[in-house]
């Protein structure tokens, strides 16, 4: 019997030759990820040497990244007071892929991560961030965990007790029609599956049209797999994962790609045509409540936002300022755009989305997680909606609880923030 | 016996046990304030302290979905809050288990807010209706982590034993 791409991986991380569904296994770690809850995984790891003669000395430190994304700048005393904790702590550790609040350097760890060539294909990637599924994209094994789970691997370097995952395979044909594309096609497949229909388990994607999907794109199928309740989700690397390394995050050394075997064990397999796919809407307030847009068009929204780990890289603000250059965000409308990290924004700089974003009325943030979670700013006022394309809509997720969220792809979030209600992208945009 | 104080629905996000605007509060000594922070009636309860250790909160299928935040399973630790549901989310799961907060997996459980139930490792029983639900085991991955009494001493050990 063959393995599955994620088997592969989790055998040789093992030391195994061979590891099945089910069997427990501890992999060595190759890159472990956390953002500000560093703070807590920094108490946990010194819990861990409590009472011991051991010095708290992280593993690896080269294995180790640390990127401040989910309140920059700080909101609060609070937030500054953990951020200097951390700080202090990647200084003393010696961690030096940190990547501080900063225009050259920073931006959202889902981005970071693979722009700077931090993820490998064949990688276990592990992050104290439920999105750390993103980095399956190239061709790794990566998924979230706690950060207790992250202070031991911080001290052990490898990840305890690790059940080897069923994969389901998804296999995606057909060519997207105009204005619908990768988060389209997540969301429909989060709307199939359920919030939990992939618990525990992988998902491998497939198919012509994953084929040509950019890496880009790969990351927003990654980045969502976690919605369906998914440990991991995986794009086999192959040429476009090579490009990208090479031409985008600078890698000149060797890959070792991980193909599945034409054997391996699928716990099952899903078919996706996109040849007819329309743009998709995730309603309040489940990701899974899933709607093709016609049924959700006209709704009045307050509060539109491009960004994210999910959408907020090149390709989604090219689309975003495609549509509105010339026009103007609707009146009552806000409109807040977060490019996914530094570099991606000083891309749309020069390109000129940024300057066309603002002349339409729109306000670009600094990179960052922003109004995502609700923690920072972009909060809603009671009774109001947002149009988002980031990967959440749980009740109270942009900050209030008295609020609603509809999460779309950039071209609807762009289209609507014209007309300040849901607009399908295909009507008259360009 | 163990009362149930607190009944919720399926795919319960760990935002709405632990909201987003609340994360900067890391230490476990600090999060139980902010359970269900949302429900103002409920937390109110759980800060004035009327809500005994040991009590049940019922929840639904894929219990603590979404974000890893581990504040969302320190704050219901805090207050030893015993959860019982048809299954929980991986990482909310495995929060749970390296914290040590006690999780029942209960798939067809039965229970409405002041039922009395009994839980024993193999069954949960309802008191008011009579009828007894079969619990699953936790994964046996991680029973050792269980066994050690969390992930912490567990860690320490593996340290200590050389690795």
């Amino acid at each position: 019997m063959g393995m599955t791409v994620v088997q592969k991986i989790l055998a040789r991380a093992s030391g195994l030759a061979t590891v099945h569904v089910g069997e427990v296994v501890e992999p060595r770690v190759d890159l472990a990820m956390s953002h500000e809850n560093a703070a807590l995984v920094i108490n946990q790891f010194a819990e861990i040497y409590q009472g011991t003669a051991l010095k708290p000395v992280i593993w690896d430190s080269a294995r180790v990244a640390v990127i401040f994304d989910h309140r920059v700048p700080a909101e609060s005393p609070k937030t500054a007071s953990n951020q200097k904790k951390v700080r202090e702590f990647v200084a003393a550790q010696l961690i030096r892929k940190f990547h501080d609040i900063r225009g050259d350097v920073g931006g959202i760890c889902h981005q970071i991560l693979p722009e700077s060539g931090y993820v490998r294909p064949g990688a276990v990637v592990v992050g104290t961030d439920s999105h750390t599924t993103s980095h399956g994209a190239l061709g790794a094994f990566a998924f979230g965990i706690g950060a207790t789970e992250m202070a031991s691997v911080w001290a052990l370097g490898t990840v305890l007790n690790v059940e080897v995952p069923a994969t389901i395979k998804v296999v995606v044909k057909g060519r997207f029609k105009r204005h619908v594309g990768p988060k389209d096609l997540i969301l429909h497949l989060i709307g199939r599956l359920s919030a939990q229909g992939a618990n525990f388990k992988v998902l491998e994607f497939h198919g012509e049209t994953i084929e040509r999907m950019s890496t880009s794109g790969r990351l927003v199928l990654c980045n969502m797999a976690v919605e369906a309740g998914a440990t991991a989700g995986v794009v086999p690397a192959d040429a476009e994962t090579a490009r990208y390394l090479r031409d985008e995050a600078g890698v000149t050394d060797g890959l070792e790609p991980v193909r599945p075997d034409p054997d391996a064990p699928y716990d099952s397999v899903i078919e996706i045509r996109v040849s007819k796919l329309e743009p998709q809407i995730a309603c309040p307030h489940t990701v899974d409540n899933v709607k093709p847009i016609t049924a959700v068009v006209g709704k009045r929204i307050q509060q539109v936002v491009i960004g994210s780990c999910t959408n907020g890289r090149l390709d989604d603000l090219a689309v975003a300022a495609k549509i509105m250059k010339g026009r103007k965000v609707a009146p009552n409308t806000r409109m807040l755009i977060f490019p996914a990290s530094s570099k991606i924004y000083r891309q749309a700089l020069a390109k000129g989305y940024v300057g066309a974003f603002m002349e339409a009325g729109a306000v670009v943030m600094n990179s960052g997680c922003g109004p995502c979670l609700g923690v920072h700013e972009g909060a809603l006022g009671d009774g109001e909606t947002a149009l988002s394309t980031t990967n959440r809509n749980f009740k109270g997720r942009m900050g209030n609880p008295n609020s609603e969220v509809y999460l779309c792809s950039p071209a609807v979030a762009a289209a609507s923030a014209l007309t300040g209600v849901i607009t399908d992208p295909r009507e008259g945009a360009r | 016996m163990a009362t149930v104080v607190y009944k919720v629905g399926d795919d319960i996000s760990t935002d709405v046990i632990y909201p987003g605007r609340y994360m900067a509060t890391v230490l476990p000594t600090e999060t139980p304030q902010f359970a269900f922070a949302d429900d103002a009636a409920f937390n109110g309860r759980l800060r004035a302290k009327q809500i005994p250790p040991g009590s049940v909160v019922v929840g639904g299928r894929n219990f603590g979905c979404g974000s890893s935040r581990e504040q969302a399973v320190s704050c219901l630790k805090g207050h030893e809050l015993v959860v019982v549901a048809p299954d929980f989310a991986r990482i909310f799961l495995q929060n749970g288990i390296n914290l040590g907060l006690h999780m029942v997996t209960c798939p067809t459980i039965e229970a409405e807010e002041g039922d009395e139930l009994d839980i024993a490792a193999d069954a949960v029983a309802n008191r008011r209706t009579g009828k007894r639900f079969a619990v699953v085991p936790l994964p046996r991955s991680r029973q050792a982590i269980i066994d050690a009494g969390g992930l912490i001493p567990f860690t320490r050990r593996r340290l200590l034993a050389g690795g």
